[in-house]
């Protein structure tokens, strides 16, 4: 440890070991991750919210599994929680991942492709 | 892989006891089974402070509490929270679950609200063995700013303006301390961290050795250069194992990570820290027996002056923090002197770590701003006493302190209103007395500690606290008369002026507060040959009273047959055969045996 930035450089990198374990009042993401979720392929849905939001460094985005909302026949569903406002997705494959994460979360707008209304009407 | 979720286990002594070191495995064999293994991050955690509820696990990120985890409920905890996201309710800590039983995050139970975190900020939050865990909470930023942009002086300065005293026990200015050793100028000084935690009762030090040794080797270093040290010693008992383990991990990291060694921060500074292991004498706490025990001399106390600050290992100008002071100096440095006085009270700054137990229902650990009162310790965050039992009295600052009565439960914690209370704040054992508990008996368990403790070589304190125990149990075995008390008082005195260290200087507490407080118990024991708290055995009867059911438990269970009585039927106690064992007492359902 040769100066205080070799400190500051641990210490950014070490940060997203720790950020978890914290109180959260950011976006929530919860997966939906019953058997049924699970069958309809949530889990590597989930992984890949998991690993877009880390790479993009959004400390403030959770990802929760949880479990089934009812709605089996859409899984896999995934909801958005931002403040009071709760948007859900339902049939969600990796690419509506990246869209879900680069149009709602960054940029604020809702994915209407997804959106569970666009089923259920 | 990105871990989704990570999973604290609590592994401090008290968890480690309930059997928290299998649960880890148990957890990788259940992630390895559902294929999730690298998904989620188990951390070792310190201790998380509720141990009466242990073993812990909390899952991030929504921070679960869940509660005395069996290994059994592992799987399920996989299976179903990890797995498939459904928190399991059933082994949520009652206290997070709100009456609609949504689930609490962690910090949000009444047990945590209460409390600052200051010395206790990463325990129970980090991995001990995991140094970038510290980093990332911010640790050795203050050794850097110490070391880069600030002087020795200043240093000392700023640990004056915070107000920090001593949290051993004597409760003197960190700062002014510091300063002695600065002015006493020498080639060689030293710094050594007092980890000889020794009061019954008392774990602070251990959760925190355990649970953040960065925090504990960053003080002793920030101490050492403010005066002048470029080496430090811990003395920590041998009896800690576990915290041993973590302090020799965490010196090895440091050093590989260019913190502990030559030319920190390219500062020019040099610090090496070395462990010494005492055999858990308790009259090492005390700083001159320390210093002769790290020196490999018998754990002796000397006169005082010359303090350590002017003459101490080695004969050099020594300081000696205890472990809670040297966990709070990173905290003030970093978040300044100015931020860390406004909590507290006047002369008393900052908080203080409990290790609260006794007839309490939330046994652990807690730490409060100073100024919290005793009662709201016990009944807020402690969650008051088992069984609706009334409370008798709180004892602080284990066999150096005294018992300060109900009636002054509003006190503020604070280290003068607990000496004006009879008590102290000593290193913070607490130990909460219910109704069913005998002073004169309490008063003899810390004279039996003190007797065997007391390493001999004055004779007030080898012989007084010898003296004393006998006249305690001269009274407790219903032989005393009230003369007994007047002359236990007065020994008591006289060991309490005349004692050459602390160890004898306050041993007599227990005794003068006691009697100071629960005169009239000690008087029932004297004069009516009778002990209020149903304890002292040559002083009780037994009696069965109308409650009974009949239920047979005691005449079954009693070692000396002496209960009769048949099935639904009133059981009696021959009481010239019965052996007052109090079997019978603790095992009957309903409470129908009373001591009188």
């Amino acid at each position: 440890m040769k100066s205080l930035d070799d400190l500051k450089k641990i210490r950014d990198a070490a940060q997203k070991k720790v950020t978890m374990r914290g109180k959260n009042e950011g976006t929530r993401v919860l997966v939906g991750m019953a058997t049924c979720g699970i069958s309809a392929g949530a889990r590597p849905v989930m992984n890949k919210f998991v690993e877009e939001i880390a790479k993009r460094d959004m400390n403030t985005v959770t990802v929760t599994p949880v479990g089934c909302i009812g709605e089996c026949a859409i899984e896999p569903i995934v909801e958005v929680l931002q403040g009071e406002e709760r948007t859900t997705y339902c049939k969600v494959t990796e690419e509506a991942v990246e869209r879900i994460i680069n149009e709602h979360i960054i940029g604020g707008k809702v994915v209407a492709d997804y959106v569970i209304g666009k089923y259920r009407l | 892989m990105i871990e989704r979720a990570h999973v604290l286990i609590c592994s401090g002594s008290n968890c480690i006891s309930r059997g928290s070191k299998s649960l880890r495995q148990e957890f990788e064999e259940n992630l390895d089974r559902l294929g999730i293994r690298d998904e989620i991050k188990l951390v070792n955690t310190g201790c998380v402070g509720l141990c009466e509820q242990g073993p812990f696990v909390i899952v991030y990120p929504e921070g679960v509490f869940y509660s005395q985890v069996k290994m059994k409920d592992i799987k399920t905890i996989c299976d179903e929270h990890l797995y498939k996201g459904r928190i399991v309710e059933k082994l949520v800590f009652d206290e997070a679950l709100t009456e609609t039983k949504e689930v609490r995050a962690f910090d949000e139970i009444k047990f945590y609200a209460k409390q600052t975190r200051v010395a206790l900020r990463n325990c129970g939050l980090i991995n001990p063995d995991d140094i970038e865990e510290y980093i990332a909470r911010d640790g050795y930023r203050a050794l850097g700013k110490v070391l880069l942009d600030m002087t020795p002086l200043s240093v000392i300065e700023e640990m004056i303006t915070s107000g920090l005293r001593g949290r051993g026990g004597g409760g003197f200015s960190t700062g002014l301390k510091w300063k002695f050793a600065y002015n006493n100028k020498a080639d060689q000084k030293y710094v050594i961290c007092n980890a000889d935690e020794g009061d019954p009762g008392a774990f602070m030090d251990r959760a925190l050795l355990e649970g953040d040794p960065h925090s504990i080797l960053e003080g002793l270093m920030i101490a050492g250069y403010a005066i002048g040290a470029d080496k430090g010693y811990i003395y920590v008992r041998i009896e800690y194992p576990t915290a041993i383990e973590k302090l020799k991990i965490a010196i090895n990291q440091a050093k590989e990570y260019g913190l502990l060694g030559k030319d920190i921060f390219g500062s020019g500074f040099n610090f090496d820290i070395e462990i010494r292991l005492g055999a858990g004498a308790f009259v090492c706490g005390e700083e001159t027996a320390l210093i002769a025990s790290i020196e490999g001399s018998r754990g002796m106390s000397r006169n005082k002056p010359p303090f350590p600050a002017e003459r101490g290992l080695w004969g050099k100008p020594t300081i000696i923090n205890n472990v809670e002071t040297l966990a709070n100096i990173p905290a003030i440095i970093f978040q300044g002197a100015e931020w860390f006085s406004r909590i507290g009270t006047e002369k008393s700054k900052g908080t203080k770590v409990f290790s609260l137990g006794g007839n309490i229902k939330n046994a652990g650990l807690v730490e409060v701003p100073m100024g919290t009162t005793l009662r709201e310790v016990i009944y807020e965050i402690g969650g008051g006493i088992p069984k609706n039992k009334a409370l008798k009295a709180v004892q602080t600052g284990g066999p150096s302190g005294g018992a300060i009565p109900e009636s002054n439960l509003d006190l503020p914690i604070e280290y003068e209103t607990l000496i004006a209370a009879g008590s102290m704040m000593g290193s913070g054992g607490m130990v909460v007395i219910d109704e069913d508990n005998c002073m004169v008996d309490i008063c003899r368990f810390y004279l039996e500690f003190t007797v065997e403790e007391s390493c001999g070589k004055c004779t007030p304190c080898r012989e007084g606290t010898k003296k004393m125990l006998e006249m305690l149990q001269i009274i407790s075995s219903g032989n005393g008369t009230l003369e007994h008390l007047d002359k236990l008082e007065e020994l008591a005195r006289m060991v309490k002026s005349s004692s050459l260290c602390g160890l004898g200087q306050a041993a007599p507490n227990p005794i003068l507060s006691m009697l100071d407080n629960f005169r009239d118990e000690f008087e029932a024991h004297v004069v009516d040959k009778k002990c209020p708290g149903g304890v002292c055995k040559p002083l009780i009867k037994l009696f069965v009273t109308d409650d009974c059911i009949g239920c047979t438990k005691c005449a079954q269970n009693c070692p000396v047959n002496c209960i009769s009585g048949s099935a639904k039927q009133l059981h009696t106690i021959d009481t010239s055969a019965c052996i007052k064992c109090g079997i019978c007492k603790n095992i009957c359902p309903v409470d129908a045996i009373v001591s009188i």
